[in-house]
């Protein structure tokens, strides 16, 4: 799948468990600037329906989510 | 945003995990969170006491196997350690408290703890008060 959005920041948390995917992506939102899009790329199941509702609760803009064959998750985000 | 206060009450291995996970839970969705650390929970701001792998498990520790058998499965299915995890929740601006009064009973002085964890020695009051403050409070 050919991704077309071009992120400022990249968060990989492949592999990681909960909560990290989650931490890991709020410290980027943190750190990021208005406007930024970071792109949280993950493999952990519950975390890609948690980081849609972490970035809903935090008032942010959910840009796209897509999956790889190979089970990594791509999560954009805008600040 | 809400707020969650959280009181940590056990310093069992499995209760201080979910009371650090809730916390950077709640924190990586948007909300504040202060951990109030009374009895056996300040054995956790010991100094390198989350380092060291020698806290207990709630139910089944079979004098410490069981301790270590969880330990080994989290480290498998890569669960972040409570360090880690306590050095996120700080990351994330998470606020902690040592009870004063509970420090003293379990004869513990602010040299044994780690500073760094630690934003205020407080007592009861301060418990209520950001307990008022927040939507939900939990016991662990």
């Amino acid at each position: 799948m050919g991704h077309k959005i071009k992120p400022d920041v990249v968060v990989d948390v492949v592999g990681e468990n909960c909560p990290i995917p989650l931490v890991e992506m709020r410290k980027a939102v943190m750190k990021a600037k208005r406007g930024q899009v970071i792109e949280v790329k993950g493999t952990h199941g519950a975390s890609k329906k948690e980081i849609p509702m972490a970035v809903e609760s935090l008032r942010l803009k959910l840009l796209e989510l897509n999956s790889d064959e190979d089970g990594v998750w791509h999560i954009y985000i805008q600040k | 945003m809400s707020r969650v206060t959280i009181v940590v009450h056990s310093g069992d291995f499995d209760k201080i995990m979910s009371a650090l996970i809730i916390g950077n839970g709640y924190l990586a969705m948007g909300d504040s969170c202060t951990l109030f650390f009374t009895f056996w929970g300040l054995l956790a701001l010991i100094k390198g006491k989350l380092r060291k792998s020698d806290m207990r498990l709630s139910r089944m520790n079979m004098a410490g196997i069981g301790a270590w058998m969880m330990r080994r499965k989290m480290k498998r299915a890569n669960v972040a350690p409570p360090e880690k995890l306590m050095e996120d929740y700080r990351a994330l601006g998470g606020r902690v408290i040592a009870c004063e009064m509970t420090m003293g009973v379990m004869g513990l002085s602010k040299n044994d703890l780690d500073d760094h964890m630690i934003d205020e020695y407080a007592g009861v009051g301060q418990f209520v008060k950001a307990s008022q403050e927040s939507r939900t409070t939990l016991f662990i």
